[in-house]
C-alpha cells in the first residue's frame, strides 16, 4: 500500500502562485525577525515597511489560491496533502517561527524591541502609552483572527452557523480584548479585559489584583463581575447553550484556534489514550489554580505565615508551566504540529469549569440522526477537539463530552447529514443513553 | 466454540462485536484485503486528501485484542463444508463451527473489449484506490488524453468523478440514462444532480454507454495501457484511465457450484442462514430467499451490511443450547454486557430491516431518503414537491391519495430526522397532519433557513386547503413526539 501513503505531505496541490507566495512571506518574516533580532530598533523606513508588504502580499497570494472552485463547498481542502496543515516542512518552520515567537514574547522580551518600537506610533496614538510586547502581541494576535477569521467565513460560507459565531469571536477579539482595554488605559483607567475570567486569567481573582484594581471603582466591579462568572454566569449560560457560548463564540484563545488554527484543526491526537491524559491533565490544572489561589488567600488572612513564600512560589510555577509554557509556547506554537485546540483541550482550567457544567447540567448535545452513520470518519479527523465523534454517530448516540466546544465543524463535515448541534431540557440525565442503530432491541429476543 | 467471519466489512465487524457483547466464544476474522477494518464508504476522501487512511478505521488496533477477535490475513480459496473448514491460498486452514459469510461485492464487468487493460479499474476494494491513485500521477488538464473517463452513472462513478474533479484532473463521464441516477430518483432530483454535475465542468454524456476500450496501437489485445474508449454513438475519447462503476455483485465466484446454494449471491433465509447448518451469509454477498415487502433481495449498501451483521450474532446465539449460552455469556468484554448471567436468547431473530433509508452525496448536494419514493409516482400515490430557487434543494413528500398516509420523503440539500420520518411512515400518519407538524423532521444546523412553510402552502394551492405550519424546528418536541 505504498502509493496510499497519503499522510505523507504531498505539497502538489500548492500551486506556483502559492509557492511565490510563501517564498515572499518567508523572506519579509525573516528579514523582520533579523532587523528586529539585532537588538535595536527596527526602524520605520522604507524597508521596514517594505518587508511588511511583502509579508501581506505573500499572504495574500497563498491564500487567494486556497479556493480557485468557487462554485464548490470543499471544506477540507485536501489537508492532508498539504505541506503546511500535514506536518510537512512548511508546517515545521511555522511551528518553530511561532515558538520561536512565543518564547521571547514571555521570556526574553529584549529581542523584540525593534518590533515594538514600530508599534510605538500605533500605540501613542490609539493608548496615549508607549507599545509595549504585549501590545505587539495584542495586535498580531487580532490581526490573525480577522484575517483568518474573513478566510474561515469565505471556507464555511455556506454554513450560517459558521458566520455567526465567526462574526462572534472577531467581534469579541477586536472589541473586547484590543479596542476597549486600550480605551481604557487611554482613559487612565485600568486596562480590564471582560472576556477573560479567572481561572483562565488566572491572576484575575488573586488579592495582589484585588489591592491594586479596588483602587478604582471599575477594577472593583470588574473583580466581582469575574467571580460572578465563573461561580453564576457560566452554570447558567452552560446550561442553555453548552459551552460553546464561551470556547468558540467568546474566547480569545479559542477564537485564534477557530480562525488562524482552522488549517491545522485535524490534527489533534484521537485516540483514547489522548482522552485519557486529556481528562487527567484538565482537571489537575484546575485543582491547582483553585489551591494556588485560595493559599493565596489564606496568606494574606493569616498574615504571612509559613505559606508565605511556599504559596508565591506556587503562584510563579504555575505562571511559568501553564500560564506562559502551555497556553502559549505549546498552545500556539505547536498549532501546526498538534492542532489548535492543545490548550483548551489539556491545559484550560476554564474549559474544565465549563466541561464539567455541560456534562452534568446542560440541554446541549450533538444529536446523530438515527443510522445513517457510515462511520467515513470525517466528523472525528476535523474534530479540533480530538473527540472521536463517530465512535458516537455510528451507533446512533448523541454526543455528550465535556470538552465539546460547540465549532460544529463535525456536522458540517458530516457528507451523510448525521449530526445536529441542538438542545432539549426534556432529557438531560439521558442525553447519552439512547442507541438507535441497534437493530434488534432487547425485548425482541426474549432475553430471560 | 469457534465462530469464524469471512470477510472485515461492516456487515463482519458488526456480527463480531455483537457476538462479543453476547457471548466468549472464539471469534476470528478473515480478510485478504486489509489487516484492519476500514469505511470502504470513504475511500473517496482519502484520495481527496480529507483523511488519511488510518482516519477511516472507525476502531483503534487495542479494540481488536481487548475484545478478542483475532484477525488473519488470507485469501480464502476454498471452504470444505464438510470438514468444516477454509483454505487459503497459501495452503493454510482454518477451521470452524460456525461461519458466517460476508464477503461482500466486486465491481461488474460486462465484457467489453479492453476491460481488463491496465488503467480500467472500478472502485471497491483498496487496491482499486491505489490504482487510482497510481494512474491520477500521469493525468492531467494539460496532456493529451490526460483525462479520465468514468463508465456508469452511480453513487460510485459520482463519487469518482469528484475524486478525479478534486485533483483538477478533466473527466468524462459516460451516463446511460437520460439524466444521472434517474432509475432511482425522481425526474426532478435527478435533473438536478446532472445540472449540477455540468457545473463542475464534468464532461457529462447521457445516454451514452461504453463500446470498447482501446490500448496503443502495437499492443495485442488485452495488453498495456488503456489510451482511449470508443462509445456506442463512435465517439473515441482519448484517456489515460477508465473507471468502471456499473454496478457491483456479490464477490462469491469460488462458492458457485459448491454445497453452498447460491443465486447471484449466496441464498439465506429470513434468519440469515443458508442451506448449510452452521453457515451464515450476511452484507453485499448475501441474497434474500424471501425479501420483506417491497425490499430488494440484494441490497448492497453499508445500513443492511450492518443490520444483517448484528441479526446474525443475535441467530448464532440463539442456536445454542441454553447452557452453552449461559456458560458463556457472563464474561462479555465489549461495552456494557447485554445479556446479563442468567440472560438466554429464545427465538432467532427474523431479519426486518424496517423502512427503507439511504443517503449520498453528490459533489455538494447532500441527498436523503426515507420510505417509498420511485422514479414514476404510482397512481395510488401523490407527491408534493419544493425546489428552491437556486435549484440545489428540494423536499419530496410522497403520500397516498385515499387514505392521505404519507409513504416517503426525498431530501436534496436538506436533512431530516431519521427516527420522525419513520414514526410517521411507520404510523401511516396522514399528510395532513405531517404537514402542519413539519418542523419536527428538520435537521439542519441552527440559523438555516426552514422551508417547511413553503411546502405546506404548495398543498394548499394544489389542494385548495388551508394548513397552518405548527411546528418548527425544535429537539423538544420531536423528544416528545417520539415517545408519546
Ligand atoms: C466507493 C464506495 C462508496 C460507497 N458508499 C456507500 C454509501 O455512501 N452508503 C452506503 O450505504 N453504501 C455505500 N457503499 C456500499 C458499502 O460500502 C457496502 O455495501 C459495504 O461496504 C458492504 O459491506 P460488506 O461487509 O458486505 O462487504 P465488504 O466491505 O466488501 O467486505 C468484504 C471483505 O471480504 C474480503 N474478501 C472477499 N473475498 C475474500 C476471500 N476469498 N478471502 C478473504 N477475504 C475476502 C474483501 O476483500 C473485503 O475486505 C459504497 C461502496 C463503495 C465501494
Ligand atoms: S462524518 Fe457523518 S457519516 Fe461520517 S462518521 Fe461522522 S457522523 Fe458518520
Amino acid at each position: 500500500m505504498k502509493s496510499l501513503s497519503l499522510a505523507t505531505p504531498n505539497p502538489m496541490l500548492t500551486t506556483p502562485v502559492q509557492k511565490l507566495g510563501l517564498a515572499l512571506l518567508a523572506t519579509s518574516v525573516f528579514y523582520i525577525l533579523y532587523e528586529g533580532l539585532r537588538l535595536k530598533s527596527l526602524p520605520a523606513e522604507p524597508l521596514t515597511l517594505l518587508a511588511f508588504f511583502v509579508l501581506i502580499t505573500g499572504l495574500w497570494l497563498f491564500l487567494r489560491d486556497e479556493r480557485i472552485d468557487f462554485s464548490k463547498n470543499t471544506n477540507s481542502l485536501a489537508v492532508w496533502m498539504r505541506s503546511l496543515s500535514a506536518r510537512g516542512i512548511w508546517g515545521w518552520l511555522v511551528g518553530i517561527v511561532l515558538t520561536e515567537f512565543y518564547v521571547c514574547l514571555y521570556w526574553v522580551p529584549q529581542y523584540m524591541a525593534g518590533m515594538i518600537q514600530l508599534f510605538d506610533p500605533f500605540s501613542q496614538v490609539f493608548r496615549h502609552k508607549p507599545a509595549d510586547q504585549w501590545f505587539v502581541y495584542g495586535a498580531f494576535y487580532t490581526f490573525f483572527v480577522l484575517v483568518m477569521g474573513v478566510r474561515f467565513i469565505f471556507k464555511y460560507r455556506h454554513s450560517r452557523y459558521h458566520l455567526v459565531r465567526t462574526i462572534s469571536v472577531m467581534f469579541f477579539q477586536l472589541g473586547f480584548s484590543f479596542l476597549i482595554p486600550g480605551l481604557l488605559l487611554r482613559l487612565q483607567e485600568p486596562e480590564l479585559y471582560f472576556t477573560y475570567f479567572w481561572p483562565l486569567a488566572y491572576s484575575n481573582a488573586t488579592p495582589d489584583t484585588w489591592s491594586w484594581q479596588s483602587q478604582t471603582s471599575i477594577g472593583a466591579w470588574f473583580f466581582f463581575f469575574g467571580l460572578a462568572m465563573f461561580f453564576v454566569g457560566t452554570p447558567i449560560l452552560t446550561y442553555f447553550f453548552g459551552k460553546r457560548w464561551y470556547c468558540s463564540w467568546v474566547c480569545g484563545c479559542g477564537g485564534l484556534a477557530e480562525t488562524a488554527g482552522d488549517p491545522f484543526r485535524h490534527l489533534s491526537d484521537k485516540s483514547l489514550k489522548a482522552w485519557k491524559i486529556e481528562r487527567w491533565m484538565i482537571h489537575s490544572v484546575l485543582v491547582f489554580v483553585v489551591a494556588m489561589t485560595a493559599l493565596l488567600w489564606i496568606n494574606v488572612v493569616t498574615g504571612r505565615g509559613l505559606l508565605g513564600s511556599a504559596s508565591e512560589g506556587f503562584y510563579k510555577t504555575y505562571s511559568f508551566l501553564i500560564g506562559a509554557a502551555f497556553s502559549g509556547v505549546v498552545g500556539v506554537g505547536f498549532y501546526p504540529l498538534m492542532g489548535s485546540r492543545v490548550w483548551c483541550r489539556f491545559g484550560c482550567p476554564m474549559a474544565a469549569w465549563l466541561g464539567l457544567w455541560q456534562k452534568k447540567a446542560s440541554k446541549f448535545r450533538i444529536t446523530s440522526n438515527g443510522g445513517q452513520c457510515i462511520s467515513c470518519g470525517n466528523c472525528s479527523t476535523h474534530c479540533e477537539m480530538g473527540i472521536d465523534v463517530r465512535a458516537y454517530a455510528q451507533q446512533g448516540q448523541d454526543v455528550v463530552r465535556s470538552s465539546c466546544v460547540g465549532c460544529g465543524i463535525c456536522a458540517t463535515v458530516c457528507p451523510r447529514g448525521v449530526l445536529r448541534l441542538e438542545g432539549s431540557d426534556k432529557d438531560i440525565p439521558e442525553r447519552t443513553t439512547q442507541k438507535r442503530t441497534v437493530h434488534i432491541k432487547l425485548e425482541d429476543v426474549k432475553m430471560l | 466454540m469457534h465462530i469464524v467471519i469471512l470477510g472485515n466489512g461492516i456487515s463482519g465487524v458488526t456480527c463480531a462485536r455483537f457476538l462479543r457483547k453476547l457471548s466468549d466464544h472464539d471469534i476470528t476474522i478473515v480478510s485478504d484485503e486489509s489487516d484492519e477494518f476500514f469505511s470502504r464508504t470513504a475511500l473517496m476522501y482519502v484520495y481527496m486528501g480529507h483523511m488519511r487512511l488510518r482516519d477511516t478505521m472507525p476502531y483503534e488496533p487495542w479494540f481488536w485484542e481487548k475484545n478478542r477477535i483475532q484477525r488473519v490475513r488470507a485469501r480464502v480459496e476454498r471452504i470444505d463444508f464438510q470438514q468444516k473448514k477454509l483454505l487459503s491460498t497459501e495452503g493454510n486452514s482454518i477451521g470452524y463451527d460456525k461461519l458466517v459469510i460476508a464477503l461482500g461485492s466486486q465491481s461488474n464487468k460486462f465484457g467489453w473489449p479492453g476491460q481488463d487493460l491496465d488503467g480500467v479499474h472500478g472502485l471497491y476494494h483498496l487496491q482499486d484506490l491505489e490504482a487510482m491513485e497510481r494512474h491520477s500521477a500521469g493525468l492531467s488538464a494539460d496532456k493529451a488524453g490526460g483525462r479520465a473517463a468514468i463508465v456508469g452513472g452511480g453513487l460510485i462513478g459520482i463519487e469518482m468523478a469528484e475524486m478525479f474533479h478534486s485533483r483538477k484532473i478533466p473527466v468524462t463521464f459516460l451516463v446511460r440514462e437520460k439524466a444521472f441516477w434517474n432509475n432511482i430518483l425522481p425526474e426532478e432530483e435527478a435533473e438536478m444532480v446532472t445540472r449540477h454535475i455540468k457545473e463542475h465542468h464534468i464532461d457529462l454524456r447521457l445516454e451514452t454507454e461504453l463500446k470498447e476500450i482501446l490500448s496503443y496501437n502495437a499492443l495485442p489485445e488485452g495488453k498495456g495501457t488503456c489510451a482511449a474508449i470508443v462509445t456506442n454513438k463512435g465517439e473515441t475519447i482519448p484517456c489515460g484511465f477508465v473507471g468502471l462503476t456499473v454496478g457491483v455483485s456479490p464477490n462469491i465466484g469460488f462458492l458457485k457450484n459448491t454445497a453452498l446454494e447460491t443465486n447471484k449471491g449466496v441464498l439465506v433465509d429470513e434468519h440469515l442462514q443458508t442451506n448449510l447448518p452452521d453457515v451464515f451469509a450476511i452484507g453485499d454477498c448475501a441474497e434474500l430467499r424471501e425479501p420483506q415487502n417491497g425490499r430488494r433481495s440484494i441490497e448492497a449498501i453499508w445500513y443492511t451490511g450492518r443490520m444483517m451483521g448484528e441479526t446474525a450474532a443475535y441467530n448464532l446465539i440463539a442456536d445454542l443450547e441454553p447452557q452453552a449460552q449461559r456458560s458463556i455469556a457472563n464474561r462479555p468484554t465489549f461495552g456494557k454486557p447485554m445479556a446479563g448471567k442468567k440472560s438466554k436468547i429464545e427465538n432467532r431473530k427474523s431479519y426486518r430491516p424496517g423502512i427503507w433509508f439511504n443517503s449520498a452525496k453528490f459533489f455538494d448536494i447532500e441527498y436523503q431518503v426515507y420510505g417509498d419514493i420511485r422514479t414514476q409516482v404510482p397512481d395510488i400515490q401523490s407527491t408534493l414537491y419544493w425546489e428552491h430557487p437556486n435549484g440545489k434543494k428540494s423536499i419530496r413528500i410522497n403520500y397516498e391519495h385515499e387514505s392521505g398516509k404519507v409513504v416517503g420523503f426525498n431530501l436534496m440539500g436538506v436533512r431530516y430526522r431519521h427516527e420522525v420520518c419513520t414514526q410517521w411512515i411507520q404510523e401511516g400518519a396522514p399528510i395532513e397532519t405531517v404537514l402542519q407538524q413539519l418542523g419536527l423532521a428538520n435537521f439542519d444546523p441552527e440559523f438555516s433557513t426552514q422551508y417547511e412553510a413553503e411546502i405546506v402552502a404548495i398543498y394548499n394551492r394544489q389542494t385548495g386547503k388551508n394548513l397552518i405550519l405548527k411546528q418548527r424546528r425544535g429537539l423538544s418536541a420531536v423528544l416528545e413526539f417520539l415517545t408519546h
